[in-house]
């Protein structure tokens, strides 16, 4: 993690050695709202899986589309674009 | 066996870049650095350099696709000017954050406004914390070497900065001079092929320019301040080989009849040639006085600067630039950097040369009379200069 690295460990010019690496990274920790999946509505269509912009959005099991919190920075887009309303956007402190 | 050849410094500086074999350059025109390019563009149409010339339509594009050739790899030269450099600032500061051993000459100019073409250091103090290494030519002579040199160093795997090389417009960039030109299996020997250890590469997928969000901003920045100072070392051995390999010695503070004087005149770049002349005389006269020249300006050489001025009772800094509200930048470093010297010589001040006026050897005699003046009986003026009505 960059918190426990030091000036000594930095690779010339700062370079990413490893390719990908920012799946590792906790990514969605600036999130300020969420969206909450109302399964009963949603229609398995996968627009919220195509548009997701930083593919926070994985298919599980059962064939519904669910963002994960890891990831997602909370801007929307899936419940703009869901056709059957399934997808609401909630405040971050909300249960 | 080398050759001696009448040769602009503009020209001197392309034909070292020939030698040094560079695969892409790409820089856009502006006076007075516009014959190095012209030059550069001929060498590659007549088929004496394979190099990429990549047109472009800005300085801020030129030092760009550098970046991009430099992080291939290649061996990439470019070189600006005045309203140039400052156009392709923020470049110039990603080059070294990034570590991009670009080399590039500078044909120092005024910056606008009021516009002027014409030379001074304006250009070199406004990058003056970007990174870079830097150094300064006296002549078109230095020029070559110099610029031969900065690939040798830049491209060093211990040091793997970008490097400028500042040569005074029009004093210098414009005038001929007899150049001495080296065999090209000498140039072979002194500057190997160059191999980035990051080059991009699609077989082995590497990240370059990442954000560096406030968790590792600072560490970056130490880092490569710490690599930075450190590159002093390659650039000293760069000078030692250089001298070897081609006879000619090159040091961090040039000395000219330093030995027991008590009064030094500091200059950069074209002009310490002149106020040699008046070194010369004043030397004849008896005298205690000599010369120093700051040749390299990036890093800054504090150890070999302090030991070179050790014994001095007045050090009298020549500036070509004003920053606004301070004075002349070169002085206020000489002061800062002997101020925790126990015994140090007092350093005074004086500013001009600007915007393409001329020092002649007359204006320096006034700058050392003037400076011993001032180191006497302090100054009542708000900033001293010379040349200027």
């Amino acid at each position: 993690m960059a918190e426990e690295l030091t000036w000594k460990d930095l690779e010339v010019g700062n370079i990413i050695t490893e390719a990908g690496n920012a799946s590792f990274r906790k990514t969605g920790d600036w999130r300020t709202e969420r969206p909450i999946l109302d399964k009963e509505k949603c229609i398995k269509c996968a627009l919220c899986w195509i548009y997701c912009p930083d593919a926070a959005i994985k298919p599980s099991e059962e064939g519904y589309y669910e963002a994960d919190p890891y990831y997602c920075k909370g801007c929307g887009i899936c419940a703009s674009v869901c056709p059957a309303g399934a997808i609401t956007m909630i405040a971050e402190e909300e249960k | 066996m080398s050759t001696r050849v009448a040769l602009e410094a503009s020209h001197a500086v392309a034909e070292a870049v020939r030698m040094a074999d560079v695969d892409v350059t790409a820089a856009y025109p502006i006076t007075p650095q516009t014959h190095i390019p012209e030059r550069l563009a001929e060498m590659v149409a007549n088929g004496e350099l394979t190099a990429a010339y990549i047109p472009v339509e800005s300085e801020h594009s030129a030092l760009s696709t550098c970046l991009g050739s430099s992080a291939m790899g290649a061996r990439t030269f470019t070189a600006t000017a005045g309203q140039g450099l400052e156009l392709m600032h923020e470049v110039v500061y990603v080059a070294s954050s990034m570590r991009y051993p670009v080399v590039m000459a500078v044909c120092n100019r005024a910056l606008s406004a009021p516009l002027s073409v014409w030379g001074d250091h304006s250009d070199a103090m406004a990058v003056r914390d970007t990174g870079w290494i830097q150094v300064f030519c006296q002549n078109g002579q230095e020029a070559f070497d110099l610029t031969l040199w900065a690939f040798r160093v830049g491209e060093d795997s211990k040091v793997l900065f970008p490097v400028m090389v500042h040569l005074d417009g029009f004093t210098l960039s414009h005038v001929t001079e007899p150049v001495i030109l080296p065999e090209q299996s000498e140039v072979d020997r002194f500057l190997p092929r160059f191999q980035y250890p990051f080059a991009l590469n699609p077989d082995k997928p590497t990240t370059h320019g990442a954000f560096g969000p406030p968790e590792i901003y600072s560490e970056t920045k130490l880092s490569q301040e710490v690599a930075f100072r450190n590159s002093k070392e390659v650039i000293l051995r760069g000078w030692k080989e250089f001298g070897d390999i081609f006879g000619r010695s090159y040091h961090p503070v040039e000395e000219y009849k330093t030995e027991n004087a008590e009064t030094l005149l500091l200059t950069m770049g074209a002009y310490t040639e002149t106020a040699k002349i008046v070194i010369d005389e004043r030397r004849d006269k008896g005298e205690a006085i000599g010369l120093i020249s700051l040749r390299l300006w990036r890093p800054f050489p504090f150890e070999e600067f302090r030991r070179t001025v050790k014994g001095a009772q007045l050090i009298i800094v020549f500036d070509r630039c004003i920053s606004f509200g301070l004075g002349g930048p070169v002085f206020s470093e000489i002061r800062s950097a002997l101020y925790d010297e126990e015994s140090r010589p007092k350093v005074v001040g004086i500013i001009g040369g600007l915007g393409g006026r001329d020092m002649s050897e007359e204006n320096f005699d006034y700058v050392i009379d003037r400076g011993r003046e001032i180191a006497e009986k302090g100054s009542d003026r708000m900033i001293e200069t010379v040349g200027i009505r």
